[in-house]
């Protein structure tokens, strides 16, 4: 009967519209579609990523070899699961055309590529015919980018190694592209065949090997990868298949998905101030209509129930809206987004992040309108004699802010599961609670700065009202500095962290940093290069190391990711090194004599150790060039990979590696203006040998850490539109005070001038401690993240900072203005008499 | 006779509405003299309250003229206006009308602030005190009552000293009790500095203090 009768109430309040409710409808659409939109763009590459598995892959199953090609007995043990199978070498190599060079990422295929899928070409021509080349020169396309940077037209001669060919088209689409990874130079695509000669492809040299298999329909992948890993498990191979065909952008969208997700929770709890604050404001008119219903017979639960129908009706229909309009929105730009984004995406309506958004959207909705309507139980009959506001608490009964307390418990647990990172999750959630609260603490502080400041303003009137506004009753300092401060706060983190790491990678490291990394040089091409090298009077240092590729295969006998979990040194290939003598780095344990030649030693980078719980007396296998090495770890050492020089994680006795064919890595410090030079005649006198330069690679990760940021802005955006929602929302309940203040101000005197400097200046003095504040909190956060997690060096970055500050006032400011305009033109007896 | 502090000469009031043009004033002449103590008087929507903020320029008249404190009030900018009443004019509302976020003795300075009073603060005060509310300095409208509302906004309508006040029913929301003691204050205040007053009441013993009556009705002076 009670729930009849508060339906039937509910429905009739509602019954004048939702004019009132815009900007609690407005933060809570807002906030979900925030959350909606990441989601489904997530779950869209996802789903392009899975339908587009083998095409991405380039087949079915892939194995892959480092620097080395496949044995008789593996290419046999494939060309027994597979009918169809294409072999793809992958290397980096300097492009050389006449005087320029630059550095590509050269993928040389045979007749089979590709497997699945077209290689898009400008202008078009089938791949084979554009790889015959034309006259007796082999063919070769490449990426429009690397064209550019060359000046090359279609016909001219390009140089990879010794071996010329003729450009004959751009590569505009690679079907397998973007599996391929982060790579530093622009593609190359040529036939393997035309690079016998090269000298590229020799024994040792930095090359990996990919042999793309086409399987019978309905082939299980499962058994057969089951089957790979014990007929060739123990040569080095690595396994990809279709069910994952680039696991790496599968996972880096996902992680960063996850993370802009966490970013927009922030937006949702900015959001949960103004809907808290809506509600609030919308349950203060109710108190006559409350009181009467009291009067008339109405008990509490009745009352809550139909108050609570009403925010209830009122969230379902924002959470509604939201999830459609942020599920929408990328359906409806898909084409937009696909051609931006560089991986294959299906933009469709998705159940899972819209159930995501719908569960975090009703959570944050619960948590801020209980408290609010918690209070409804304190409006007494006896409130329609007397003016309300008096004898309320400020905190909710222990009942409701258990639940309170339990329902954010929930919402954590909800985002730590969905996020799949508990770790993220918590440090995500701490920052955003920490961040309010020192948000909060801060509007506290200034309004008693502003109480105590008052004094100070005999004489100025204009600021003598605005310190009484932020430091008196119905202070609007708390709204303003919570809506503005936590988008100010994640943009200045964000401004700050990004802004720190590419300093320190685009600032300090190129001083530090050698201007050259030469690969695949050869023993025997040591002494000459040394000697072109050093003889060079830019020339400053010359490093060099063996250098081998290997992967860890077990450590203790068990497999690594077992025992060292996901960390970057057990996934994939790595540098390893040998050296009879130690290079002053040991930190504890002991190096092998110099002539020592009994069983493989290893000696171990100690950070590493450190992180994958490993130390000496541990058993590390290797396997290099198919074939394994088991050694202990007999000593640690200080690598310092922050320099940009010669590090290795694993170093070896010589003995143990000197047999294998390998190449040698050099590093070259050398003068700005030598480095042209240099490359130059190191490529011309040993055309194998590929020469990096450093700056361009830190430009290219650089350009990739620039991406990043600009995703978490946008997704910090977000956040800030919510807080300037909220903002709205305070100056749209502030208005009639203000307008009232105005009316009574003219009254006494004082001209709009006045009233509007007033006016401006608490929005300045509000805006600019908001940014202030934010800018502490990011600066913390800014400095714990470059700390802690990318240990670089902090220090605040005042561009950025003042930006933060300056938007802080200019938000504040173009709200205060643009809401002072009924105030100052609003008559004063219409508005006092409207009082009366 | 000395020259009138305010005088309308045919002033009218129009007030558009969704339902379409209400009168709320017509054709009224009166002059008040300086220093003159007048009660307006009639039933409700008489027009009385819209007449006094003709007179303080809280609203302009349709068509006529309205003249105080010598100033033609339909020739001035609303700033203007303002610049007139600040100092001159002191305007006592039924419902006090204190700025909520400014304490007491905050209230009472604004006027002699926008003055350009360099001892705001010490005036207010004294005002403050006058009226019997120097404990009261530091609190807010919310935490006074009805009648110590009404006593800082008397303070607050005196302090600069005005030479018109316009009081538009002081005691409507007040008890009989504080509503007395609050026009003995007025009428006190008023005869230390020798002001024009110009009140509008229900109240007929009110009406008898008041050195003249000007009765209205429906917009017009009966």
């Amino acid at each position: 009967m009670t729930f009849r009768v508060a339906a039937k109430l509910a429905g009739r309040e509602l019954r004048g519209g939702l004019a009132g409710f815009r900007i609690l409808l407005g933060c809570i659409i807002l906030g979900v579609a925030a959350i909606a939109a990441v989601g489904t763009i997530r779950a869209s590459i996802d789903a392009g990523l899975s339908d587009k598995g083998a095409e991405l892959l380039g087949g079915d199953a892939e194995v892959g070899l480092t620097y080395r090609f496949a044995t008789e007995a593996e290419r046999a043990w494939m060309a027994g699961a597979a009918p169809q199978m294409s072999e793809i070498v992958d290397f980096r190599s300097l492009a050389v055309a006449g005087e320029d060079r630059a550095l590509t990422q050269v993928k040389a295929v045979d007749g089979a590529y590709p497997l699945l899928g077209e290689v898009g070409l400008d202008p078009p021509m089938p791949l084979a015919e554009a790889l015959d080349g034309r006259g007796r020169l082999p063919g070769a396309v490449m990426a429009p980018a690397l064209i550019a940077r060359l000046a090359l037209e279609f016909g001219d001669s390009i140089r990879l190694g010794t071996q010329d060919f003729t450009l004959m088209a751009a590569l505009v689409d690679e079907p397998d592209g973007a599996a391929a990874g982060f790579a530093l130079g622009p593609r190359t695509l040529v036939r393997t065949s035309a690079l016998q000669s090269s000298g590229l492809l020799r024994e040792g040299t930095l090359f990996s090997t990919r042999y793309r298999l086409d399987l019978p329909e309905g082939a299980d992948l499962g058994a057969l990868e089951a089957e790979a890993q014990s007929a060739l498990g123990t040569s080095g191979i690595e396994w990809r298949d279709a069910r994952a065909g680039a696991p790496g952008i599968s996972e880096f969208v996902n992680r960063l998905g996850a993370f802009l997700v966490l970013v927009g929770l922030s937006g949702l709890a900015v959001g949960g101030v103004g809907i808290s604050s809506a509600v609030r404001a919308y349950l203060a008119e109710k108190t006559a209509t409350i009181a009467t219903l009291r009067t008339l017979g109405a008990d509490r639960g009745t009352v809550m129930t139909t108050y609570f129908l009403q925010i209830g009706a009122l969230g379902g229909l924002g959470l509604t809206l939201g999830i459609l309009l942020g599920a929408g929105v990328p359906v409806a730009l898909s084409p937009l987004i696909e051609a931006r984004l560089p991986v294959p995406a299906q933009f469709a309506f998705y159940a899972r992040p819209m159930l995501e958004a719908a569960i975090y959207g009703a959570l944050a909705v619960l948590i801020f309108t209980l408290a609010p309507l918690s209070r409804i139980e304190d409006i007494r009959p006896a409130s329609l004699f007397r003016d309300g506001g008096t004898g309320v608490r400020r905190l909710p009964r222990w009942p409701m802010l258990a639940i309170i307390t339990g329902l954010t418990a929930l919402l954590l647990a909800t985002a730590a599961a969905f996020s799949g990172n508990i770790r993220l999750t918590l440090w995500t959630a701490g920052g955003i609670l920490g961040a309010l609260t020192l948000l909060w603490l801060a509007a506290w502080g200034v309004q008693a700065l502003a109480r105590l400041a008052r004094p100070l303003s005999r004489g100025r009137p204009a600021l003598g009202w605005a310190l009484a506004a932020i430091g008196g009753p119905q202070s609007t300092a708390a709204p303003t500095m919570l809506a503005l401060g936590l988008g100010l706060t994640v943009l200045a983190a964000v401004g700050q962290i990004d802004g720190t790491l590419r300093g320190a990678i685009t600032g300090n490291l190129p001083d530090r940093a050698p201007s050259f990394f030469f690969v695949d040089l050869q023993a025997d091409q040591m002494d000459g290069f040394r000697a072109l090298t050093e003889g060079d009077p830019g020339v400053s240092r010359v490093d060099s190391a063996p250098m081998l590729r290997g992967v860890i295969a077990a450590i203790n006998g068990r497999d690594p990711a077992k025992v060292a979990g996901d960390h970057w040194v057990v996934s994939g290939d790595r540098g390893v090194s040998y050296a009879a003598l130690p290079d002053g780095t040991l930190t504890s344990g002991e190096w092998w004599p110099e002539d020592y030649d009994g069983p493989p030693q290893i000696s171990f980078a100690e950070e590493e150790a450190l992180e994958m719980g490993i130390g000496i007396g541990d058993e590390i296998t290797v396997n290099i060039l198919g074939r394994d090495i088991t050694a202990p770890i007999t000593s640690l050492r200080d690598v310092d990979f922050s320099t940009g020089g010669i590090g290795f994680i694993i170093v070896m006795n010589p003995g143990a590696l000197e047999g294998a064919p390998h190449s040698v890595i050099a590093t070259v410090y050398a003068d700005d203006g030598a480095e042209a030079r240099l490359l130059r005649e190191v490529s011309q006198t040993y055309p194998n040998v590929t020469g990096i330069p450093v700056k361009d690679a830190i430009d290219r990760v650089a350009e990739l850490l620039k991406g990043l940021a600009a995703a978490t802005s946008w997704g910090a955006s977000a956040t800030l539109l919510t807080g300037f929602l909220v903002l709205i929302g305070a100056a749209v309940a502030d208005q009639n005070a203000r307008i009232f203040e105005a009316a009574v101000l003219k009254t006494l005197g004082a001209s709009r001038a006045r009233i509007l400097t007033s006016l401006a200046l608490r929005a300045i003095l509000l805006g600019s401690s908001a940014g202030a504040v934010a800018l502490g909190a990011g600066a913390l956060g800014g400095w714990a993240v470059s700390h802690y997690v990318l240990e670089v060096e902090y220090s605040i970055l005042w561009p950025s900072a003042l930006i933060i500050i300056a938007s802080g006032v200019m938000v504040t400011l173009l709200t205060a203005l643009v809401f002072a305009l009924r105030p100052l033109n609003a008559r004063p007896a219409q508005v006092l008499r409207a009082r009366e | 006779m000395t020259s009138p502090i305010v005088s309308l000469e045919n002033a009218s009031l129009t007030l558009r509405s969704g339902t379409g043009d209400v009168e709320i004033l017509s054709q009224i002449s009166l002059d008040v003299s300086d220093g003159e103590t007048l009660a307006l008087v009639g039933p409700s929507g008489s027009g009385k309250s819209s007449l006094l903020m003709l007179m303080g320029g809280l609203e302009r008249a349709t068509s006529g003229r309205v003249t105080t404190l010598g100033q033609d009030l339909d020739a001035l900018s609303e700033d203007a206006l303002a610049r007139l009443r600040r100092g001159h004019m002191g305007v006592v509302f039924q419902s006090f009308h204190l700025i909520p976020t400014l304490t007491a003795l905050e209230n009472v300075a604004v006027p002699l602030e926008l003055a350009g009073a360099k001892d705001a603060s010490r005036r207010a005060q004294a005002q403050l005190e006058a009226v019997g509310l120097a404990h009261r300095a530091g609190h807010y409208p919310s935490q006074m009552s009805g009648g110590e509302q009404q006593r800082t906004a008397l303070a607050r309508a005196t302090a600069p000293r005005p030479r018109l006040i316009l009081a538009d029913e002081p005691t409507g929301n007040l008890d009989s009790a504080s509503g007395g003691a609050i026009m003995d204050l007025l009428f006190d205040l008023r005869a230390q500095h020798g002001a024009t007053l110009i009140m509008v009441t229900h109240d007929p013993d009110l009406a008898a203090r008041c050195d003249r009556t000007v009765s209205l009705s429906d917009g017009r002076i009966a």
